[in-house]
């Protein structure tokens, strides 16, 4: 039995250490307004509307006009960000983004909580996972999740230096806190969580952790996997991605979004274009989800740790069997 | 560069306005693509607009206390290209370029292209939220600037429009003006056809707003209009200017037929003569 790394570890949503965030930046940049539709106790956005309500703004439900709204007042020279749910914010309000934010590449961050199965008992119309396919595919924009509470203060502290609009994916359910509270991160930089010779998993927000854990599987049986924190699928990190491809030769990729168009399609188009490599997407595979517990949900739709690592020993069987030939 | 005088009266408005009408039909038959109908309908609100009542400094397009315009019925660009040049925001000589590969002009409008657009629109129904979250900004900064946007009729079967309608009077945004060039024709046909509007004036105020109608091509109207917007400080004011789509060329007057097409160069002629008189 291999030990949880995990186990009596602090887990925080990631909309929480958002809402947080949101509140230290406002302190410290009065340009920053944030724009709501009335689900703020629940991406958090209430303790900046508690802080700063003469820069909040509630607009009802109504995302689209929201986005707009956004939109009208970066032109004004102010930063803004944007909450609602991940389905809301790429979907229903998708032309809004894509033509009055991203086309004149305006300074509104989306934040959206909620993101794949971290939305677990809502069910389906609650379950964002073709997001980060939707967003990635419009020019100008920059795309996040970050993995835990740390990591995404930093991405929101650091989306307010990006000129244009950042798309950042949050967590319904807690995560556990993998980095420290201060620590060297950059938007578009994937961060190494661990060395290893034989396997690269390439992970995305809560599916970092859960490459951890099946990373730590594979070393129970002597394979040493390369972790990468890949929180920015969007400019992707190819450096960092073909440096580890290229000295482990197998890759995984981990994220709970549809295995189309998120970061299992942007990690074989790189590869597939420098350097093909064997790989394997974990994901869900072109289905939506269903109402159930988080941890259920990524065992039934193939996404838990296990999966991982035994993508992994898969992908290592083909490195091996084609170095035979 | 050419400029000519702001403040003027309503001769030199209606002077300024038949002018811009040729430069806006020469654009659209060089571009051999384009909205002749909607351009004509809306020039007099929107040289009204520019040469009277904004304030704005062609010289310094990003001045932050200007007063902002959302031309939301982006499609009818050529008659704003055509009053920003004449105001001097860049050289007329790019009106010529409109819709050409490389060009500063857009087949709809690009903000981050063309020096004192203020907005990127096009796309129907978002140009009203746009200019509120100005609207909300101009508030929270305090600085004095006003935000007109302007509406085609057709564009009110955008559910945005009306999600954008209530916020503002929740706001209470008095910095902000919706101008709607009501020429009665959407693409596919009538409003009474495709989408019946009426009762116009009764919709907006009971979402919250001071409505006003007139005739959009009467400017002694137009300018009574904006000033009464202006006296209105309880909150947003709409104006519903009733138009002729193609206003100017008899053959395009009321033509569902000339929303977005260019005139060949014979009708082009045509249209110059009735134009140039």
């Amino acid at each position: 039995m291999i030990a949880d790394r995990f186990a009596g570890v602090e887990r925080i949503p990631t909309r929480n250490a958002y809402g947080q965030a949101l509140v230290e930046l406002g302190r410290v940049d009065p340009r920053v307004v944030v724009f709501e539709a009335d689900i703020s106790k629940s991406t958090q956005t209430y303790r900046f509307a508690e802080a700063f309500p003469d820069r909040f703004f509630n607009v009802g439900v109504a995302e689209q006009n929201m986005m707009a709204a956004a939109a009208g007042a970066a032109t004004c020279g102010n930063i803004a960000f944007v909450s609602t749910y991940a389905v809301f914010g790429s979907m229903r309000a998708c032309e809004q983004l894509r033509t009055s934010v991203a086309y004149p590449k305006l300074n509104v961050n989306v934040a959206v909580s909620h993101a794949g199965l971290t939305a677990y008992d809502d069910g389906v119309t609650h379950q964002a996972v073709e997001d980060m396919g939707i967003v990635r595919t419009i020019p100008n924009m920059t795309v996040v999740q970050p993995c835990d509470g740390p990591s995404t203060r930093k991405t929101v502290l650091a989306a307010v230096e990006i000129d244009g609009p950042v798309y950042i994916r949050l967590t319904r359910i807690g995560m556990p806190t993998i980095y420290p509270a201060d620590f060297d991160f950059e938007i578009g930089r994937a961060i190494r969580l661990r060395e290893g010779k034989d396997v690269t998993i390439v992970a995305v927000g809560d599916m970092v952790c859960q490459a951890l854990l099946a990373a730590d599987e594979l070393a129970a049986e002597g394979i040493e996997a390369d972790v990468l924190d890949m929180h920015t699928i969007k400019p992707l990190d190819e450096t960092a991605l073909l440096e580890s491809a290229a000295k482990t030769r197998a890759v995984v990729t981990a994220e709970d979004h549809n295995i189309l168009n998120g970061l299992g399609s942007a990690v074989a188009e790189t590869l597939g274009e420098t350097l093909p490599t064997p790989m394997r997407r974990i994901g869900l595979r072109d289905t939506f989800g269903e109402s159930g517990g988080y941890e259920e949900l990524l065992k039934h739709f193939g996404l838990s740790a296990w999966h991982v690592a035994n993508a992994a020993r898969g992908v290592i069987e083909r490195k091996k069997s084609a170095s035979r030939t | 560069m050419e400029h000519i005088a702001r403040n003027t009266d309503v001769d030199s408005l209606r002077e300024i306005a038949r002018q811009l009408r040729i430069d806006a039909l020469k654009m659209i038959h060089l571009a051999g693509g384009g909205h002749p109908g909607g351009s004509l309908s809306a020039a007099d609100l929107i040289v009204s607009l520019y040469f009277r009542v904004m304030n704005i400094r062609p010289g310094e397009p990003d001045w932050p206390d200007r007063d902002r315009f959302v031309l939301s019925k982006g499609h009818g660009c050529p008659i704003l290209y055509a009053t920003l040049a004449r105001l001097g925001y860049f050289d007329r000589a790019h009106l010529d370029t409109l819709r050409k590969l490389g060009s500063i002009l857009q087949g709809h409008p690009d903000m981050k292209r063309t020096p004192g657009l203020d907005t990127t629109t096009g796309s129907l129904g978002q140009g009203l939220s746009i200019g509120l979250g100005m609207a909300l900004m101009g508030k929270l900064s305090a600085r004095p600037y006003r935000v007109f946007v302007m509406l085609g009729c057709g564009e009110l079967d955008e559910g945005q429009v009306w999600e954008a309608a209530m916020c503002a009077a929740k706001y209470k945004t008095n910095n902000l003006l919706a101008i709607i060039d009501y020429n009665q024709l959407q693409l596919d046909g009538t409003n009474d056809e495709i989408m019946p509007l009426e009762p116009l004036d009764d919709k907006w105020r009971s979402f919250g707003w001071n409505a006003i109608r007139i005739d959009g091509h009467d400017f002694e109207a137009i300018l009574e209009a904006y000033a009464q917007a202006a006296a209105h400080e309880q909150g947003p004011t709409v104006i519903i200017a009733k138009t002729v789509k193609g206003k100017g060329v008899s053959f395009m007057e009321d033509q569902l037929d000339w929303h977005g097409r260019a005139p060949s160069d014979k009708q082009l002629e045509s249209a110059l003569r009735e134009l140039e008189v």
